[in-house]
Parts: C-alpha cells; structure tokens; sequence
C-alpha cells in the first residue's frame, strides 16, 4: 500500500513535468501544424537562463524574466528564419528546427561549457511538504504541479474564453479568411511560437534546478515530449494532459514492480520501464494514429 | 619585393615548423571531445598534455619532445578503431584512452591485432581510467598498461571500509545498465557476502544508462527496501539526480560510489550529498605531498582555480612512459613496455609501482565522505568545480593492501 500511494505520487509528478514539457509542442503543432524538434533545446534554454537570472536577481523575478527572454528569441527565430523555411513546405520547417536544436546546444556549449551549473532550488522552496509513510514529499514538486496545472488552466481559458484565442483557433483553420478580417496572421503565428517556446522556458526554469541543468539535458527529453504529442493526439492541448498522466504513472509503476519475465534470466519489468513509453506511442499509432484526442490524422 | 616576401614568408614558415622537425614521440588521446561524455574527455586531455609539457620543459625525453595528438572518438568503439589506424598513420606508437571500458576493449584487441601482424612497429595502450578487471585478468595483454585502480580493487577498499562501519545492516545495489554497472553489482554482492554476512543485500537494481530523469520511483523501492547504504557505479547526471531524488523523498540511506567526486557531480549534488556520499578512489587532494600540491596548483593556475587534476592516472601514464624511455635508452615500444614491468614511480600519495603479471598499477586508494567545507579554509582544496564543499578522508589503503590477485597469464613477445 505504502508503495502504491507514493508511486501513484510520482507517477502523477512526472506526468505533470512531462505536460509542462509538452504543452507548448502542442501548443504550436496544433496551430501552426508543425512539428518543433528545437522544443527541447528552448526547456534547456529556459534552465540556463532561469539560473543566470536567478544568481543575479532572484528566482521569482526568474520565473517571469526567463520565459519571456526565451519567448522573444523564440518569436525573433520565427520572425526573420522559421518564416521564411515555412514558405519552403513541411520538411524545410523540419529540417530548420532540427539544425536549430543542435545550434542551441553548441551555444549553450561556448557560453556555459559543457558541465553542469550549480542551478539551485530556493530556500524558501526547498524541504519537504508533508510525510507519506516514511517518505517525505518536497515542497518543490507541489509548486512544480501547481504550475503545471496552472498552465493548463491557464491556457485553456486564453484559448476559449478570450478574443485573441478566437482568432488563433480560426487562424488555424481559415487563415485566408481571418486575414480577410483584417487580423495580421503571420503575427499571429509568431505569438504562438514564442508563446510556446516560452511555455518549454518556464518548464526549464522549474526542471533545471530540480534535476540537472547541463547541455544534453535538452536530449534526454527530446523524445518523451513527442511521445506524450503523438500519444495525446496531435495538436490536443487535453490530450497531451491526459497522455502525460498517463504515461508518468505507467513508468512509475513498471518501475515498482520486481517481476520476471518468463523466457528471459535477468529481465524484470521494472528494467522494461523506460521503452514502455515508446511501446504505448507505436500502439497508439497502430490502433488509432489520431492519438487519443486528435482530430486530424497528420 | 615579391620575392623578398616570399623569402621572409618561407622563413618564418620554416620558424614555425622548425619545432616539428625534431624526432617527436607521438601519443595519441583517442577519448571523446564533444557530446555527452565531452567534458570528462577533455579534462583527461588537458592532465595529459599538463604532463608532457612539464617533461617538455625539462628538456624531453632522449632529447625528444613528447607530443599530444587529440583524436575524438565520440565514446564510439568503431571511431576509435578508425582513430588508432590514423593514429599509426601519423606515427603515434603510442594511444591512451580512458572513458568507457567498452572502447578500451576494442582498442585492446586492435593493438593486439595491429602488433602481431605489424612486428617492429609495434603500438603501447596506456590506459588511465577504463576499468574493467578484465583488462588485468582472463584479457589481458602485453601492450596494455593500466594505471587507474581497476574496480575490483577500488570495491575492495570499499567494501574494507564497510566491514568497519557496524550501522550498515542492509544494502541496495543500484547500477546502470551497462558491463561496468553489472561488473559492480556482482563483485559487490560477493565481496559484502564474505566480508559481511550479515549484510542483507535488500535490493539489486539495474537502470537505463544516461536516461531516467527523476530517479523517485526508484528510491520509493530503496526506501520500501529499508536499506540504509546503497552502493552504486553510477556517474555523471545518473548519481547526482539519484541522491537528489534521495534527498527530496527524506531516504536516509549513505551513498557508497565511485564518482561523486569527478567533474560536474560535486555542483550537482550540492547540499544534497553532504555527510551522505562516499567516494573510493585513488585521488586525495589534501592528503598529497607539497610537492605534489605545488604541481597541482600550476596546474589550476593554468586551468581553472576549481579545476582538480583528479586523473593523476594520466599524469603517471606519461611520466612512468618517460621514465621507462629514459631506463630502456629508446622509444621503441617493445623495450619501453619491457621496461614500464616492475617500474617504480614516486606519487602524490607514494610509491606506485607498475606490476609485471598483469600490467596493474599498484597504488593507494582512498575513501572519503563529501562534506562541507566549513569554516572556509579548513580544506585547502575544495572538491571538483565547487568551493563550499570538500571530500573528508575516511579511510586510506596504502598501495601493498589494494594488490588483487589476477588471472592473467601474460604472452610477452
């Protein structure tokens, strides 16, 4: 019992960071219908800067100022590279933002080298929260979920419940005619992808000090964020939500369990617990390629 | 005018070149210089070339300069095999390498390879860091030279250490999923066994290399375990997350490791380690000779003030090469091997001696708790990349206690 409860806990704490991760992906997939592959190099950026910021000011005033830093250069590269690429079709746009994953990570490289920064999490955030059991739950993972879920709100109610939502939701499927409205779409365009690069930012801001801020942080989590996309369904802001929980609390769990596969000496599922992930996106496009909320197949 | 220019260009091209014209003994760093493993290459580079500058300066080697030819092999088997072919291409009869026991492997076979068919163009392995006991023991051979403590020996020190500790009742042995992870969940579980048979061994886990982010789950196991030591080989970003992830969820268990002290882990680990992480390994900053210590602050004077030279095995490797160069009065390979065997050399911690059965050197070892370096100044090196905290000294097995037997039958040519 002790062990279900506190991987329960976990489960659902990682599935959070994992939406955190990707609901900015979702974010632009859904209105721009491109796939970033740089999503993760901005979650880098937004640690690095959230830890310049931090030494400097403080990491309150770093949870505005390094998302938004990481939101203007996000909206600069759609604005004057990623616009003109776009014009080229779908596999220039990839291909750009695959080059621009790497290039983040050899700037990262030049200016902080290519060891971890002593990132901290802030006194007044550290220690622990309550005590199940004989674990105790930090402070920092509460906030960390807090802000999750705030960000889903949050984004929900910007997206249906505000003019500016309106005119992104009909952006995307009528831009010739909301341009015909008089609304400037290509700017819109470049709100959104700054808007969601900024959302991988905060993410960084928060995960960077809460594991380790170094240049190939932005690697391992490349992968698990377009899982969490295609499982979700492409482009559902509620479907990366769900799939997250999902996907969080299935590894935790696999991790628990010390049971042995039949057939293999030293195989256990907890060992199977990290392609988990990997084996539900395969099956999901097997059996339902929109995802589990999509409403387009591409 | 013109050819006055050219003449003058010619010149000063001949200037430049002219230290290239002397005979050279070539080594070649064959280790990764980008990616993940990027940093930790290039710290073992710049101990290397350290090394060969200060010999340099005094002169060389049989009046030849030693030169180091960086070669980066992205921790790839197969690239390193291509880098030792143009290594030899470029007249390098000798390579070191060090991160990752799966390249050392195959540069072992390889030179093995290359000599038997190549005679008299023989190619020398110094090998700082890769630690397999394999190395020393059923694999072993001629043209490898091994001068960081293997992991067996390191393990024994360790769990030397441990006997002695009479709180530790039961043990988790938490490694990644990989030949060295495995190595060191099964000569720790056989070495607690016969030093300690009362220890429980309450847990025996095996994780993806380089991949999990929050190690949580994890230590929800260890602490439904009960156990109150882990023992782990884990290194870089996958044992500072593991004792943050400790640290967050209250677990209070001690973590017993190899690399909490190498570059990039004491930042990560912070305040999250202290009075909780052990380290075994063969370096000591504040327990050196003066000597030693003088050497060590040229090097940071050179470097970075928080950078540790903690690779002395690199330092050795070159000097202990120096030195047999200078006994055997050549740099062909074959003699200077011969004459590394038995080869005695003074350390910052004392005699180290190469040994002759399996090309093991035999040294010091140390086990030391990460602890804050308060009041400032109490530690007078602070641990790898950080100022507030240091490694506090344990236990210290001089060399003649770390000699593990071997298995080695060694071919010599």
């Amino acid at each position: 019992m002790e062990l279900f409860l506190t991987s329960l806990l976990n489960g659902v704490t990682y599935g959070l960071l994992l939406f955190m991760l990707s609901s900015g992906l979702t974010l632009i997939f859904s209105m721009m219908g491109m796939l970033n592959f740089a999503h993760a190099s901005f979650y880098m950026l937004g640690a690095y800067f959230g830890y310049v910021v931090s030494t400097k000011v403080g990491f309150y005033p770093a949870l505005v100022i390094a998302p938004l830093a990481v939101g203007v250069i996000g909206a600069l590269i759609e604005r004057f590279a990623l616009r003109t690429a776009r014009a080229r079709g779908h596999v220039a746009e990839l291909l750009f933002t695959f080059g621009l994953a790497f290039l983040i990570e050899e700037v990262v490289h030049l200016i902080w080298g290519k060891t971890p920064v002593p990132y901290k999490v802030p006194a007044s955030l550290d220690g622990p929260l309550f005590t199940l059991y004989s674990a105790t739950f930090p402070i920092y993972k509460g906030f960390m979920m807090l802000v999750s879920v705030g960000m889903l709100v949050a984004l929900y109610a910007l997206l249906t419940r505000t003019r500016l939502g309106l005119v992104i939701r009909a952006a995307l499927t009528k831009p010739d005619m909301v341009e015909a409205l008089g609304h400037d779409v290509p700017r819109i365009f470049m709100l959104v992808f700054g808007g969601g690069v900024a959302l991988a930012g905060l993410a960084g801001v928060i995960g960077g000090n809460a594991f380790v801020t170094e240049p190939g942080m932005a690697a391992a989590v490349g992968s698990i964020v377009f899982v969490v996309v295609v499982v979700g369904g492409l482009g559902s802001l509620t479907g990366a939500f769900i799939a997250s929980l999902a996907i969080g609390i299935l590894q935790t769990f696999a991790v628990a369990i010390d049971y042995k596969i039949p057939g293999f000496a030293r195989l256990t599922v907890s060992q199977l617990a990290p392609v988990l992930p990997y084996l539900l996106m395969v099956l999901i496009l097997i059996a339902r390629p929109r995802g589990l909320m999509g409403t387009r197949e591409t | 005018m013109k050819t006055r220019l050219l003449t003058a260009a010619l010149l000063a091209a001949g200037s430049l070149a002219s230290p290239f014209a002397a005979a050279q003994v070539r080594v070649a760093y064959i280790d990764p210089l980008s990616g993940f493993m990027g940093a930790t290459g290039e710290r073992g580079l710049k101990e290397l070339e350290f090394a060969a500058e200060l010999i340099n300066a005094k002169g060389g080697v049989l009046g030849q300069k030693i030169e180091i030819l960086p070669m980066d092999n992205k921790l790839s088997a197969q690239e390193s095999l291509i880098l030792l072919k143009s290594a030899i291409d470029k007249g390098a009869r000798y390579i070191a390498q060090g991160n990752g026991s799966s390249v050392a492997a195959a540069l072992i076979d390889a030179v093995n390879k290359h000599n038997e068919r190549n005679p008299g163009k023989e190619v020398v392995f110094l090998n700082y860091a890769a630690v397999d006991p394999e190395f020393t023991n059923d694999k072993c051979s001629f043209w490898h030279f091994r001068f960081d403590a293997n992991s067996d020996m390191k393990l024994e020190a360790l769990t030397t250490y441990m006997k002695g500790q009479s709180k530790i009742k039961k043990v988790y042995l938490f490694n990644q999923d990989y030949s060295f992870g495995h190595q060191v969940a099964k000569s720790a579980r056989a070495m607690l066994n016969a030093k300690r048979p009362d220890v429980q061994i309450v847990g025996d886990e095996l994780h993806p290399l380089a991949r999990v982010k929050d190690f949580a789950p994890y230590i929800a196991k260890i602490i439904a375990s009960g156990a109150d030591s882990v023992v782990t080989g884990n290194w870089g970003s996958d044992l500072a997350l593991l004792v943050k992830a400790a640290k967050d969820a209250g677990l209070k268990a001690d973590f017993y490791t190899f690399y909490a002290g190498v570059i990039g882990t004491p930042p990560a680990l912070g305040d999250a380690g202290v009075e909780r992480v052990k380290v075994v390994s063969i370096w000591n900053a504040n327990a050196a000779s003066p000597a030693a210590q003088a050497m060590f602050d040229a090097y940071k004077k050179k470097h970075n003030a928080l950078d540790d030279p903690y690779s002395q095995s690199a330092r050795y490797s070159i000097e202990m090469l120096a030195k047999a160069m200078t006994a055997a009065k050549s740099t062909e390979p074959v003699k200077v091997a011969r004459a590394l065997e038995n080869l005695k050399h003074e350390g910052p911690w004392g005699e180290v001696t190469m040994r002759d059965s399996d090309h093991q050197l035999i040294q010091p070892i140390f086990v030391g708790t990460f602890v804050k370096a308060d009041p400032p100044g109490k530690y007078k090196y602070t641990a790898d990349g950080v100022t507030g905290f240091a490694f506090r000294e344990e236990a210290k097995f001089p060399a003649a206690a770390t000699a593990p037997a071997t298995t080695c039958k060694m071919r010599r040519p």
